[in-house]
């Protein structure tokens, strides 16, 4: 079984990003930048199932500049078995991300293609979805528990409402929740043989992409700062403050 | 001029909250009209609930047993087959809205906007990035708009309403490669869950100890709450970790917040900035959380929180 | 236990401006002889640069040494210094600029450059890795090798995925032996395992001890009205008094950024001092206010720096090893300056095991370094810190005056400072308490605020990497003795004493704020606390700080 493995390069999740004052984006200058995290949960489970014998080979591909082979490498350090760089000035929107990636399957032909939910850097939690859909393929969105079998996976997804379980014939698209597994570290020798692995460069030329039209950006800005509201002095007011909001049943 | 289809979210048995505030976000376009597509097995309570929010111009009821069960794989084909008479498609941005609308854009050929925060225009929206520490406003390109509804962002429209409920049936190709299991309901006795909750109480230091957390539990069974806590509180073991609000911990945005005895450190505050109240009791006046919330009070919570039970009615179970 | 081990010619400990530099330099000689050298750099960050903070006003001779083509190659130093100026100032309103005639030579600044020492370090990664070293980032060397005749041998890198109680987590992972012949320390100031090396080498035999500041560093986006590139303002007097040496910086930098900051020397003899606070309220004074109105503050750290100088070098070589950059401490206090002396030593050190590794035996960093212009400029000013330390800020400065600008450093005396910093304190009850103003939340904040910006993380379920060698030691004999001034010298928080009625006072310590600033290390008056690191990735991802 071959899995496709989409990792994406965000700001790490670690850092509080700083808004342009000029409000044309974020300030990404000097800024730690990792795989996304929900993309690393979806490694890890391709990881696990070639280790239980389930998947023979992992792809691991992301989309964007050059810069986003140092997450390809990562990736080749965790367990991923080629890495594919598919070259852009930036990453692509999710329609986009998605048109791309199911040309891409197209011609890798996997069994499972295995991403996160949404990347923590524009959390649209689209593009597994539209790829799902590009492809003609079923889709199980924030999964929290994935049973593979030969042809189909039994998937259990985080909905508001608690655990939905679905049955999904393969091949399929998964996009991976926070509780679907912990990550492993890196191992240091793993790194180092990682750096000399190649990494395949494929285009959208290559892939015959055709793009459609995205979103345009018009700006960004801080959120509102929360203010002060008004302070009440006894308990009985209190309660009087939550009823006026509706708040209590 | 804008016409607009709501997909409603439903269980079957009643129409889920959020699509009234799908509703409310539609209206702010202007539009000549609102429809609300149910899909369902055959007419039924949320179909009737849908006609009855303010606004709604027709109920499109689209029956089909494959509709028993939410199956984005199996919806979106029948709402991309509606779509083309609509400028507008929303969808709750619930687990529900999120799973299904962006296979529809796909199918339609078009980006999607998630979590709709606020119309700026009948194009251009707001929408929050970065786990809410940004905000873009963003255009969309020429075609149908698809976007999904911060749920947060929208008051519900009320039930003034009676629109007609259409029958509709739309031939389409309904795939059998995804099967709806079951679902297994968070146990609605129980507390609920940290990270969903409607209302959440939460202590912090000034509990002094596990035995005094206790009044946090009480406070928050009599609202049926969820319980958090700061990282003050889980460190000096009153509560597990997993009860940690905070950049550290859960990331939570309930309707309503309360805090008692909570300094309101930076990080505590990164982890409720979405929290539509935020109420504090300390007996600090200068603690930093009085700088955040909506209600203050100044007072020993020992003594606040037992007038609260006493002052609270009983919850029937 | 059986580690996974890997083989180097060089292992560096620490992708700092020293150890870079001799990465970089060992690269360089190892393509000029023809030879094919295995160099690895160690870095406990989680990136190069997560933990890199300084002022910073760069010389750039050792630049000019290691890459003459620096400008072609784009290294970040850009901004060169255009106006210096020195202010002492009098209590919270008023102050005197210093005419430059009475300014100590070496701190004088033309031909310098203002920049992040984060930017530059990211930079000389690039070239240390274009010329084939390897740099392993988010892994911290645990603890140093050796074989079987007590010589160095490499380090370990530190075990991943330990719960707090010590049991291993589903994602354990041990640690990997890096092997070498010759291991590079670099690991900044108060290095811990430079703290272990000294030891049992007795390496400090023959100087004096070292001794420290603290420097808290904020990063402001400022009015571009107010801006001007290259200009550099230093300032001395208040709010620290008589007694506390110290002083502050306010540095422009390029895109409307300014670095500032405040430094106290860690021998301050009060126990209620609170250098964080200290630096909040100096901010208020209209010298540095005036760049701030209408700013918003978009980085903080903290770092204890070295200021020994001279007296203060130890040995830097021993069987296996050498120790380079502010491991061993060779920042100029008189310049206020440790950069261009961190990466020189670096190649210094580079230089002497490249030909250890031919020759055999212990480098002769030692040699190299008393012959170097680092020892030289060392020497020059080599009385400024025991000058501050005996005769107070006044006099002292005074002093130095003469020492530096009218006998140039030649002075026939070089003055001594035996007493280390952690024996400093006034006793709690001989002392004042001080009344620091609140923040304001506009132009002063808490510390808590201040760690947030520092984008400072530690996997939660891990040990405490603040080890106490007697934990009763804190509420038994700090605090009654002292007040326990963990609580006030922490930059972050991480140290509180917690009381609640009817129970025990508590040390409590929220491991998770640590920035990595060492200074619990240096000043705890019991000499209680051992940093250690914590999970390699850890602590603060400072951005071109």
């Amino acid at each position: 079984m071959k899995v496709l493995v989409s990792v994406k390069r965000v700001v790490d999740y670690n850092v509080r990003i700083q808004v342009k004052p000029d409000g044309s984006g974020v300030m990404l200058e000097g800024v730690k930048m990792s795989i996304n995290p929900f993309d690393e949960i979806a490694l890890e489970e391709a990881i696990r199932f070639k280790e239980a014998g389930k998947a023979t080979q992992i792809v691991a591909v992301s989309l964007g500049p050059q810069a986003v082979q140092e997450q390809l490498r990562s990736a080749l350090a965790l367990g991923a078995d080629r890495a594919i760089h598919i070259p852009l000035d930036t990453a692509p929107q999710p329609i986009n991300a998605a048109r791309i990636l199911a040309q891409l399957a197209r011609r890798e032909n996997p069994d499972l293609i295995l991403m996160g939910k949404q990347s923590i850097d524009d959390d649209c939690n689209q593009t597994p979805q539209m790829l799902a859909a590009l492809l003609g393929w079923p889709q199980a969105t924030f999964a929290s528990r994935i049973e593979l079998a030969d042809k189909a996976a039994t998937v259990a997804r985080e909905v508001d409402a608690g655990l939905e379980f679905l049955s999904v014939d393969l091949p399929a698209v998964i996009s991976a929740d926070l509780r679907l597994n912990i990550p492993r570290y890196p191992k240091l020798p793993d790194i180092m043989k990682a750096r000399r692995l190649p990494i395949e460069t494929v285009t959208p030329e290559d892939l015959g992409v055709e793009f459609v039209p995205e979103a345009k950006l018009l700006k960004v800005a801080p959120p509102p700062k929360r203010q002060a509201g008004r302070k009440v002095s006894s308990v009985a007011e209190l309660v009087a403050a939550l009823r006026e909001r509706g708040l209590l049943s | 001029m804008s016409k607009v289809l709501v997909v409603a979210e439903h269980d079957g048995e009643a129409l889920n909250p959020s699509t009234a505030r799908a509703v409310a976000c539609a209206l702010d376009l202007g539009p000549e009209a609102v429809d609300v597509a149910v899909f369902a097995e055959a007419e039924n309570k949320p179909a009737q609930a849908a006609a009855r929010l303010s606004g709604v111009t027709r109920v499109l009821l689209v029956e089909h047993p494959a509709n028993r069960n939410p199956v984005a794989a199996i919806l979106a084909p029948q709402i991309s087959a509606l779509a083309k008479d609509y400028t507008h498609l929303l969808a709750p941005a619930t687990t529900f809205g999120k799973d299904l609308l962006p296979r529809v854009a796909a199918l339609l050929g078009v980006p999607q906007v998630s979590d709709v925060m606020r119309v700026v225009d009948r194009n251009v929206f707001e929408r929050p990035i970065y786990a809410g520490n940004a905000l873009e406003t963003i255009e969309t390109p020429p075609g149908i708009v698809v976007a999904t509804v911060r749920t947060a962002s929208f008051k519900p429209v009320p039930e003034t309403g009676s629109a007609p409920i259409e029958k509709i049936s739309i031939d389409f190709d309904c795939p059998s490669h995804t099967r709806f299991l079951r679902l297994e309901r968070s146990s609605g006795g129980e507390r609920p869950d940290l990270q969903s909750a409607r209302v959440v109480v939460s202590g912090g230091r000034g509990l002094g100890s596990k035995e005094h957390f206790g009044s946090i539990y009480a406070l928050a069974d009599r609202l049926g709450a969820a319980v958090g806590a700061s990282r003050a509180a889980v460190d000096a073991g009153f509560v597990p970790n997993d009860l940690q609000v905070g950049q550290t911990g859960k990331i939570i945005a309930p309707e309503l917040y309360l805090a008692f005895g909570i300094a309101g450190a930076i990080q505590h505050l990164a982890g409720i900035k979405d929290a539509g109240t935020i109420v504090a009791v300390n007996k600090d006046p200068d603690a930093p959380v009085f700088e955040v919330a909506d209600i203050g009070l100044v007072g020993d919570l020992f003594e606040v929180i037992p007038e609260l039970l006493d002052a609270l009615p009983k919850r029937t179970s | 236990m059986n580690r996974e081990s890997l083989e180097f010619d060089v292992v560096v400990v620490g992708a700092g401006p020293a150890g870079l530099s001799a990465a970089c330099r060992v690269m360089q000689l190892a393509g000029e002889t023809g030879k094919a050298l295995r160099v690895c750099i160690v870095e406990k960050g989680a990136e190069v640069g997560a933990h890199i903070i300084s002022g910073a006003v760069f010389e750039p001779t050792a630049l000019n040494e290691l890459f003459p083509d620096w400008r072609e190659r784009g290294a970040p130093v850009t901004v060169a210094v255009e106006h210096d100026e020195l202010h002492y100032l009098i209590g919270e309103r008023r102050s005197f600029k210093v005419p430059d005639f009475l300014i100590p030579k070496p701190m004088r600044n033309e031909g310098n450059y203002v920049i992040s020492l984060g930017r530059l370090c990211r930079w000389l990664a690039q070239q240390a890795e274009a010329l084939g070293a390897e740099i392993f980032t988010g892994f911290a060397a645990a603890d140093v090798l050796y074989d079987d005749a007590g010589a160095v041998a490499g380090v370990v890198t530190g075990d991943m995925g330990v719960a707090k109680d010590g049991s291993k987590k589903s994602n354990y992972q041990p640690g990997v032996e890096l092997r070498a012949p010759y291991t590079i320390f670099a690991e900044g100031c108060r290095g811990h395992l430079g703290r272990r090396l000294m030891d049992r080498f007795e390496l400090r035999r023959e100087a004096d001890p070292q001794h420290y500041g603290i420097g808290i560093k904020e990063i402001w986006r400022i009015d571009p009205s107010r801006h001007w590139p290259g200009r550099v303002v230093h300032t001395l007097g208040w709010p620290l008094d008589n007694q506390t040496e110290g002083g502050g910086f306010v540095y422009h930098d390029e895109d409307g950024l300014v670095s500032l900051g405040l430094i106290v020397a860690l021998n301050y003899r009060n126990p209620f001092l609170n250098p964080f606070d200290e630096m909040q309220r100096w901010k208020q004074h209209p010298v540095v206010r005036q760049f701030l109105e209408g700013a918003t503050r978009i980085g903080y750290g903290a770092r204890a720096v070295n200021k020994g100088g001279w007296q203060s070098v130890p040995k830097l070589s021993f069987p296996g090893g050498v120790m380079a950059g502010c491991e061993a401490g060779f920042l100029n206090p008189v310049k206020i300056k440790g950069n261009h002396t961190a990466m020189k030593t670096g190649m210094l050190a580079a230089e002497a095991v490249f030909e250890a590794l031919a020759a055999g035996g212990i480098p002769g960093l030692d040699e190299s370094y008393r012959k170097s212009w680092v020892s030289k400029e060392l020497f020059h000013g080599r009385n400024f810190g025991p000058a501050l330390a005996k005769f107070g800020t006044f006099v002292g400065s005074a002093f130095i005056w003469m020492d530096q600008n009218i006998f140039g450093g030649r002075l026939p005396l070089t003055l001594h400072n035996r007493v280390p910093d952690d024996a400093s304190l006034d006793r709690a009850s001989d002392s004042h308490s001080i009344d620091y103003p609140k923040p304001d939340g506009v132009l002063s904040f808490d510390k808590l605020s201040s760690v947030y910006l520092s984008n400072t993380n530690h996997e939660e379920d891990q040990p405490c990497h603040l080890v106490l060698t007697d934990p009763a030691v804190p509420i038994s004999r700090n605090w009654p003795l002292y007040d326990e001034p963990a609580q006030r010298y922490c930059p972050a928080a991480v140290y509180e004493i917690v009381e609640a009625p009817g129970q025990q006072a508590r040390f409590q310590i929220n491991a998770q704020n640590c920035v990595h600033c060492k200074v619990c290390d240096i000043k705890d008056p019991a000499r209680n606390i051992t940093w250690v690191p914590p999970e390699g990735g850890g602590g603060p991802n400072y951005v071109n700080m």
